[in-house]
């Protein structure tokens, strides 16, 4: 079906296994054969599952949602790489005919201190929920917006805040840093709001608080690697990083402490 | 027909371009210190979710949001791709709150209410306020103001957007609100927790049983007012545009509880997805209905025609669409969409190697594009393919990143070969029935955006599920839930002597352990099945009857066979699953049965519901009930009411009926020819 | 600006940007001082700039920051390590690096330890003898009068000296390498740090980041390779 050129792979896959958070984990090794290359690659997650259960063995725990790139719930480093080895993609966009008859795939959760593993490849990414509530916001209530047309954005700047808005919040740049650092995360948001108008009344504290709180969960620090822009599905730009560096040097220069 | 007893829509009187303003003016209000004694319970955090719970923290409400997902960012609204429709009339093209009213009635096949909708109107545009304060990148032309498009069933342009991710920009704006509230310690959120049951005492919602999915405990909740905002139930189908998680367990539970059921066969089937391609598809993916406003939809004129697409000239195509309906074309609302290809695929006329595709092609508007271009850039004389170059970039920035999400699951570009599509299901109309306030039946317990029935009828139209999602998390139930928490703020001052009340036993009261332990004994009897087959074998299965025989299409001797069917695929799931693992941890194993487990007792009402509803109207076709021309056939004397079902016992239901009054527009045929 | 700046990984990354920048400054000097063993094959010219850059006060005082940004920057770095070996602590069975980012960018600690420890032997050769000369048992430069009777070091001599052995060239050419390697990141990379990046300006900071690495060490390099084969 389909285009009508799907062939069939056979694989071989290590995948990490951890009961949880506390337990030790290993990497165990499963053949799947049959996989259409027309799959995705959480597709064939779901073939396996179903022969683990047939066989009476306990399910691969992995995130997923919306499956079609946007939600960022999946996570899977595959062979050395975030969301696996095509760039600008999800793990669930990732699709079998990327790997051919025979190869061997290994599948990591995300590393991370700020991303502690609770079950085979599922990690808990709470701390970039923190990193927004420390003030990745604009303080508007409902209801005392005026017109929308009465804020005059240029294109150029709504296109490039909507750029760095696009993130989905995944983790990749996390994952694919050899700091664990979250900077790409946390200067997308940064820089959208910067770049808006309706982001400059809080500009300075909001750099600060978030930084200060991307500390606290035990990120790495950026060594412009630009892995991170590379992983990242969306294609979030390491100029983000330079914008966040400069915002919050200007509000440390300009801000006196309390 | 006169409305059951049992429903009170509670719509304000007056004309109905005041009923809102005067009765948003004149609602209880509940004083700022007695806001801060009243919990409020939101379950999901989506558009809807996560707008209401924003603002009612801003109003000094103690919030408490519970989603399944790992962030509240992740709630499936994120997936929406075209827009948002808003009555600003920044076109001057004629638009108007009226117009956008009268729009989604028509659109809605005349099974919506008018009180609702035209409320609706009236708030799009204060949303696109809000979310413009709030920072959402929404699309800009070049002087700076807002850019729109056009959708189906439309013929103004209304929409607001941002690229093809105009779901996700609004979530996160909502998100960010909701974010600032949680960092406040105003609301109190509850991520990787799915909601169990709704806790009623003495028939009112006041609480829920919830599963942290971490650690596989079960919590109590408490909450003076409980919502449900936890969107649609097109997994049922198994096959759909929903994301794996979405579920219809919070708004069954619910049901169980009291709430009755609205419309439930009122379903969306959008007719521009990736077609499946083979049996271990997991989901479908929609393609924007944006893009077709750029996009042609046809077959070939011939049966079979083997012939590569770019081979098949232009005489020998049927642009069927355009055909059909000359006045509105392409962008015919989705209902119409979907089951004029389903037409052309079951005539024989359908491509792609399963035959079940039509396509959708954008090379004569890339070459209209191209042209502009080069008038544009000074080129004289451009070449064929200059044109076609500058044409694809253009192509490219309006709907870029749904050209790649195409190339990357078919593994073809659509830049240069029409893409192909089929309808699959996406949305559905049907949900919690509730009154003008936002209540269903059991007081205290509301349902928000997708998840009621309200606003949509039997068909929604492109670009309305963001604006009812926020309308009403933001503007509507801010005001309307008012109305109930100021009797328990006069029930709370009159209890206050009682040692035993409510308030304070809160989650200690006898109704609490109950539910919890109904909750734990169902966990229970899922591990001690211990069958053979998988869940998703039986969602899979489930989902193939429903979409055979209560999908696009339906008449009455496949309804009938397709309760029957569900009834005995009930049975064995309850006999012969295998859920593995342990309740005390992480398993989504488990948590997919509970929610397989609804969806088999939701599939049979919504056969039920599509076998009482003898009339064809948007998105429900009987094909008993079609005109000549195959188009669908209302019966307004005998149908024109919203179906509310109230749950007796495990498939049993009655029937309670809301009859719709139409006084403001004239109840016709819906015509886009 | 507040003490929690320098305690914040942003403002650690900026101290290690910019004493990277000051270090290239100081590399730029250094580099030109020393390529007029180019010009002058009696070593006169060079032996003067060097006793200019040792006996200028401005000079002299400017060292004492260097030492000083010198030891910033390493100590940062270790910081910095630890703190990002922490960030993961379970690291992964499989990383393809290549795919991401370029290995030396990857690689700056590693890097860096090797500048570390070709910098000690570099100072025992001739910063030592030529500052601390006399005191206690470090054997003095020999000593050269020119024109005017002003007494000079004899460095370019005693660059001679240390060339002559070739194990020496070899291990400064292989520093010179990792120095070419530590700033083709570090160059940019001190510009994304402290803001700089920009759709106009920043590919002319590659480009002369890309340039100064390559020329800077190799200018260095082929001291040692010139003075080993011009004086066999």
């Amino acid at each position: 079906m389909g285009s009508g050129n799907g062939q069939m792979l056979n694989l071989t896959l290590k995948v990490w296994r951890q009961k949880n958070g506390k337990a030790k984990g290993s990497f165990e090794t499963h053949q799947v054969s049959g996989i259409s290359t027309d799959m995705s690659f959480l597709e064939m997650f779901d073939v396996l599952n179903e022969k683990l259960i047939h066989e009476g063995k306990e399910p691969i725990a992995f995130d997923h949602d919306c499956r079609e790139g946007i939600c960022g719930m999946c996570s899977m480093y595959i062979n050395g790489r975030p969301h696996g080895p095509k760039g600008g993609i999800t793990t669930c966009q990732l699709h079998m005919r990327s790997f051919k008859n025979g190869d061997t795939i290994i599948v990591e959760p995300w590393r991370s201190a700020a991303f502690p593993v609770i079950k085979d490849l599922v990690v808990d990414r709470s701390a970039f929920d923190r990193i927004i509530a420390s003030g990745g916001y604009v303080s508007v209530n409902t209801g005392n917006a005026k017109d929308a047309n009465n804020i005059l954005i240029p294109k150029t700047a709504a296109d490039a805040a909507f750029d760095a808005a696009a993130c989905i919040g995944c983790g990749a740049c996390v994952a694919a840093c050899k700091n664990a650092s979250a900077m790409l995360f946390v200067s997308a948001k940064v820089s959208q709001l910067a770049l808006l108008p309706q982001g400059q009344v809080e500009r300075k504290e909001r750099v600060l608080k978030m930084v200060s709180q991307m500390d606290e969960e035990g990120f790495g620090n950026c060594t412009n690697t630009g892995a991170c822009e590379a992983e990242c599905p969306k294609g979030i730009s390491l100029e983000n990083i330079a914008r966040m560096n400069r915002e919050f040097l200007g509000a440390e220069l300009t801000t006196a402490k309390k | 027909m006169a409305s059951s007893p049992k429903l009170d829509a509670k719509i304000p009187e007056g004309p109905l371009a005041e009923k809102w303003t005067k009765y948003r003016s004149t609602v209880p209000l509940v004083n700022p210190a007695n806001k801060r004694s009243l919990e409020v319970i939101v379950v999901g955090s989506g558009l809807a979710g996560g707008s209401a719970a924003a603002t009612l923290a801003e109003m000094g409400y103690k919030v408490k949001v519970f989603c399944f997902q790992d962030s509240a960012r992740r709630a499936h609204s994120i997936a929406a791709q075209g827009g948002i429709n808003a009555a600003k009339n920044y076109q001057n093209d004629g638009d108007s709150t009226y117009r956008l009213f009268y729009d989604t009635i028509k659109g809605g096949d005349y099974r919506a209410r008018e009180a609702n909708v035209h409320r609706l109107a009236e708030v799009s545009g204060n949303i696109i306020d809000q979310c413009v304060a709030q920072g959402v990148p929404l699309a800009r032309e070049y002087g700076g103001l807002l850019s729109n498009r056009s959708f189906g069933g439309t013929q103004v342009q209304r929409t607001f957007y941002a690229a093809g991710q105009t779901g996700q920009q609004l979530l996160l704006g909502a998100y960010s609100a909701l974010s600032r509230q949680v960092g406040y310690g105003s609301v109190e959120m509850f991520a990787r927790h799915e909601m169990l049951d709704v806790v009623t005492i003495d028939g009112r919602a006041r609480g829920i049983i919830a599963r942290n999915l971490v650690t596989g405990e079960l919590e109590k909740h408490f909450g003076h007012a409980v919502l449900l905002c936890t969107g649609g139930y097109g997994n049922v189908f198994y096959l759909s545009t929903n994301a794996m998680g979405s579920n219809v367990t919070a708004a069954w539970k619910a049901h169980k509880k009291g709430a009755f059921f609205g419309n439930p066969c009122f379903t969306q089937i959008h007719p521009t997805c990736i077609p499946v391609s083979g049996d271990h598809q997991s989901k479908l993916t929609l393609m924007s209905e944006s893009l077709r406003n750029d996009g042609r939809i046809w077959v070939p004129l011939k049966k079979d025609d083997n012939r590569k697409p770019n081979e098949i000239p232009e005489e020998e195509r049927d642009y069927y669409l355009e055909r059909r309906y000359p006045a509105f074309g392409n962008l015919v609302p989705r209902d119409v969409a979907s089951r004029a290809a389903k037409e052309r695929c079951d005539a024989g006329y359908g491509v792609g190697a399963s035959k079940m595709a039509v396509y959708l092609d954008f090379a004569a508007n890339t070459d209209r594009y191209g042209k502009t271009e080069a008038n544009k850039q000074g080129i004289h004389n451009p070449t064929k393919e200059q044109i076609r170059e500058l044409g694809k970039a253009v192509v490219k920035e309006k709907y870029g990143n749904l050209f790649d999400m195409y190339q990357q699951i078919t593994g073809e570009n659509p830049y240069e070969v029409p893409m192909r599509i089929y309808p699959a299901v996406h949305y559905t109309m049907g949900g919690l029935w509730v009154d003008y306030n936002l209540m269903t039946t059991v007081p205290g317990l509301y349902a928000l955006g997708e998840a009621n029935f309200s606003d949509h009828g039997a068909n929604r139209l492109g670009a309305s599920a963001l604006m009812q999602g926020l309308a009403d998390g933001y503007f509507v139930i801010p005001y309307t839930i008012g109305v109930y928490l100021s009797t328990e703020v006069t029930r709370m001052s009159a209890e206050k002597a009682k040692s035993d009340s409510i308030d304070k036993l809160k989650t200690n009261h006898p109704e609490f352990e109950k539910a919890l332990s109904e909750v734990k004994g169902q966990i229970e009897k899922f591990f001690s099945i211990k069958g053979t087959k998988s869940v998703e074998s039986f969602h899979k299965r489930l989902g193939k009857i429903m979409w055979d025989k209560c999908g696009m299409a339906r008449n009455r001797k496949g309804l009938e066979e397709a309760i029957t069917e569900i009834r005995a695929l009930r049975e064995e799931f309850w006999k012969d699953v295998r859920v593995l693992g342990d309740a005390n941890e992480f398993n989504p194993d488990l948590e997919k049965a509970g929610r397989v487990a609804d969806f088999l007792e939701l599939g049979e009402l919504m056969c039920l519901d599509a076998l009482k509803r003898e009339e064809s109207c948007g998105g429900h076709f009987r094909e008993e009930h079609q005109t000549e021309e195959g188009e669908a056939k209302r019966d307004d004397d005998n149908f024109a009411y919203v179906a509310a079902w109230e749950f007796k016992n495990v498939g049993d239901w009655e029937l309670n009926k809301e009859e719709l009054k139409f006084e403001n527009i004239k109840i016709a045929q819906r015509s886009y020819k | 600006m507040s003490k929690g700046f320098l305690k914040s990984s942003i403002g650690k990354k900026m101290v290690m940007g910019l004493t990277g920048l000051f270090l290239i400054s100081f590399l730029a000097v250094h580099c030109f001082v020393n390529a007029l063993i180019f010009f002058d094959q009696t070593g006169e010219l060079f032996n003067q700039g060097a006793h200019f850059m040792g006996t200028n006060w401005i000079i002299r005082a400017m060292e004492v920051v260097l030492f000083a940004g010198l030891l910033t920057h390493i100590f940062q770095s270790l910081i910095l390590t630890l703190e990002n070996k922490k960030a993961r602590p379970v690291g992964y069975a499989k990383i393809d690096g290549a795919a991401n980012s370029r290995w030396y960018s990857r690689s700056m600690g590693l890097l860096g330890t090797l500048l570390l420890l070709f910098l000690i032997m570099h100072i025992y050769h001739f910063w030592t003898p030529s500052r601390l000369g006399g005191i206690a048992n470090i054997k003095p430069l020999e000593e050269i009068t020119y024109s005017g009777n002003v007494v000079y070091h004899n460095l370019y001599a005693e660059m001679i000296n240390v060339f002559h052995n070739p194990v020496a060239v070899v291990l400064y050419v292989l520093g010179c390498i990792s120095l070419a390697y530590h700033l083709l990141h570090g160059f940019q990379s001190a510009f994304q740090t402290i803001g700089l990046n920009h759709k106009k300006y920043t590919p002319a900071i590659k480009t002369l980041g890309a340039v100064f690495a390559i020329l800077v060490p190799l200018i260095f390099a082929s001291m040692p390779v010139y003075l080993y084969i011009a004086y066999k």
